[in-house]
């Protein structure tokens, strides 16, 4: 089996073996120095312990034949048939993913009266979109939608399957992941591939300001899942080459446990993933009423508030309005942060913007990496002059 | 009725660096129960007070991790199982998955699974999903209100993108739900004290139905973790440092430079 292999008579400092670990997964028993189950792989241990104590050992695994998955296929999200943005966004990331291994683009598009809307995904460059249409997939139900995407995987074995990270593409890739057994990264930020057509796929990871690059070496196929904003659409072509196939599944596939009573439209509420200019409150803002002149300086610019975790946390901003890959990707043209720190997870949120300003008192904040104006003061003494200056126009 | 709730052990801070050389940095190991598997366990337990069940929890981690079983205890959980093993470790989402899929089943046989939307240190949202397949049961994510508890049955309102949708499913299934769907009740000094004795069910490799080592930890994990970095800083940058005034008149003139005002 695969682990780390301790060599307890290459130990001599029994404690400074265990602070070795960040996950406090190595422990003393009975005189003899184990790893526990909080342990993440970080390999530190192998890395920084003494020498030969701690060691990687690798099993030898039966190789998945990677040459039998080919192809980059795209999940297409939509309601009702109204195709949502984040699909475009992934077809354009599988073309350039399968320009590298050159492979083919899929999309499979599940759903019920959507025939004639597959056309429309031709145009941005996939080259065969998998249609499975019947009036049972009308509503999103996880055994048929489930059994739709496994019969597209068996028919077209691919390699690398990208899922937009929506409320419905975060419920149903883990499903088919777990199906076929195989690895699924959420919100991956960067993907690229390697010759072997493995993907690499890097995400914010440990809830910290770390980056982690993933991969599934010996699984196919490779799912992850993107939010929206994230990646850039192409642009529509004039002509097509692609072609649409409609896929038939058996009624027992079809059947679910699951009944949709009704299904209401929610109202349309300002999003902050259109705005074209956002103001974030950070932890710095002291108190909740102090968030008047972040409002000030939003309508003075004909922007949107935003929060970080921590104010929502507070109870002191809606769930909707928060930034960061718990809450919603944006990548406005204008975004000022104030008094925010920069958490990883924060930063994975809105560091595609045009033009990032970040205004904090700490001049070491992380915020201000991905800052292109950095502005290290007192957001009490700058938004204030600031909007003086506005009101003075 | 029989519930089981999936709670995890979560960081308690998120001042995680990495040095230079990639490797990571935390400092102390301060820990708490994951902030949405709070609602978890108070969903179950607003459905025993209406409707009478028993509500059990399970985590997987290391011995740990007792400690958020024991803030459930507070909360009113009935009891409590801890999943662990040195086999388990290094499990990646599906690993996590099937490990808790298989603890489950030794719990007894819950009608409903309850887990949080996701946690604060993955943020996945995965592992959920990813059990009810293993399990071969329905699942709904992002319940954010329970409708109805009929007899087979529960109904929810889900919050989907653009709508909010009513769903029945069929027991047996599993529910995450929303930040929100209930008030978390504080954990009780008074409970604390009748439960400080109550025994929590470990749970080892050897008790589970499958105990093929291939499937658990490190060695069921497809996904692997290439190498760690701290993110790109960006290099096409201004600082400016000076007096509150100073910075608002700069800024203005920037904006106004960039079109914006």
């Amino acid at each position: 089996m695969a682990g780390i292999v301790v060599s307890q008579e290459k130990i001599q400092d029994i404690n400074g073996v265990i602070k070795l670990c960040p996950f406090g997964a190595i422990e003393e028993k009975n005189g003899a120095v184990e790893i526990n189950a909080a342990c993440k792989m970080c390999m530190i241990c192998v890395k920084k312990g003494p020498e030969g104590a701690f060691v990687y050992q690798e099993d030898e695994k039966v190789e998945v034949d990677k040459s039998k998955w080919t192809g980059v296929a795209v999940y297409v999200d939509h309601s009702d048939g109204d195709i949502h943005p984040v699909t475009f966004e992934l077809i354009g990331k599988a073309k350039e993913l399968a320009a590298k291994i050159n492979q083919p683009v899929y999309a499979v598009f599940i759903g019920n009266n959507i025939k004639d809307k597959a056309e429309e995904l031709l145009y941005y460059g996939v080259d065969e979109v998998f249609v499975y249409d019947n009036i049972s997939l009308k509503d999103f139900r996880i055994e048929p939608y489930s059994a739709a995407f496994e019969d597209f995987i068996g028919k077209t074995q691919p390699s690398i399957v990208l899922v937009g990270a929506t409320t419905l593409g975060r419920s149903l890739a883990p499903r088919i992941a777990a199906r076929f057994k195989t690895g699924l990264t959420a919100d991956c930020t960067i993907l690229d591939v390697k010759e072997n057509t493995d993907l690499v796929q890097i995400r914010p990871a440990f809830g910290g300001n770390i980056m982690a690059q993933i991969i599934t070496p010996n699984h196919r196929p490779q799912f992850a899942t993107v939010r929206y904003k994230i990646f850039n659409a192409p642009e529509k072509t004039e002509n097509t080459s692609g072609k649409i196939t409609v896929c038939e599944l058996s009624e027992d596939k079809l059947v679910s446990k699951i009944n949709v009573l009704k299904i209401k439209q929610k109202e349309v509420e300002e999003n902050i993933s259109d705005a074209e200019v956002i103001i974030v409150a950070g932890r710095g803002i002291k108190q909740e009423k102090d968030l008047e002149m972040i409002n000030e300086l939003a309508k003075a610019l004909g922007g949107q508030v935003a929060v970080t975790r921590p104010l929502i946390e507070l109870g002191w901003g809606d769930a909707r309005k928060q930034i960061g890959l718990s809450g919603r990707t944006v990548r406005p043209k204008l975004i000022i942060t104030c008094g925010v720190s920069g958490a990883v997870q924060f930063k994975a949120g809105m560091m595609n913007s045009e033009f990032i300003f970040a205004i904090d008192e700490n001049p070491s904040a992380a915020i201000f990496d991905v800052a292109h104006y950095g502005i290290v003061g007192d957001i009490y003494e700058v938004i204030p002059s600031l909007l003086e200056k506005i009101k003075s126009l | 009725m029989e519930i089981i709730v999936c709670i995890k052990q979560v960081p308690g801070t998120d001042e995680v660096k990495v040095d230079e050389r990639g490797n990571l940095i935390r400092d102390g190991v301060d820990s708490k129960m994951n902030p949405y598997d709070l609602y978890a366990v108070e969903t179950a337990l607003k459905i025993k007070e209406e409707k009478g069940a028993k509500v059990n929890v399970i985590t997987m981690g290391p011995p740990q991790s007792e400690a958020v079983l024991r803030e459930a205890f507070m909360m009113g959980v009935d009891d409590a199982y801890l999943l662990t093993d040195r086999k388990f470790a290094g499990a990646d989402v599906l690993a996590t998955a099937y490990a808790l899929s298989q603890g489950v089943q030794k719990t007894g046989s819950p009608q409903l699974i309850i887990c949080g939307k996701q946690t604060t240190d993955g943020d996945t949202a995965q592992v959920g999903p990813e059990m009810a397949e293993y399990l071969g049961i329905p699942h709904v994510a992002n319940a954010k209100k329970i409708i109805e508890l009929r007899e087979n049955s529960i109904v929810v309102e889900v919050d989907m993108a653009n709508t909010l949708e009513v769903v029945e499913v069929q027991y047996p299934c599993l529910v995450t739900v929303e930040k929100g769907i209930f008030q978390p009740r504080l954990p009780s000094y008074k409970r604390k004290l009748a439960t400080k004795d109550r025994t929590i069910t470990y749970i080892s490799l050897k008790d589970l139905n499958d105990q093929d080592e291939k499937q658990y930890g490190i060695n069921g994990s497809p996904t692997q973790v290439e190498r760690i970095f701290p993110p790109d800083a960006n290099t096409d940058q201004e600082i400016w440092t000076g007096k509150g005034d100073d910075l608002g008149n700069k800024m203005f003139d920037k904006l106004t430079e960039l079109k914006f005002i």
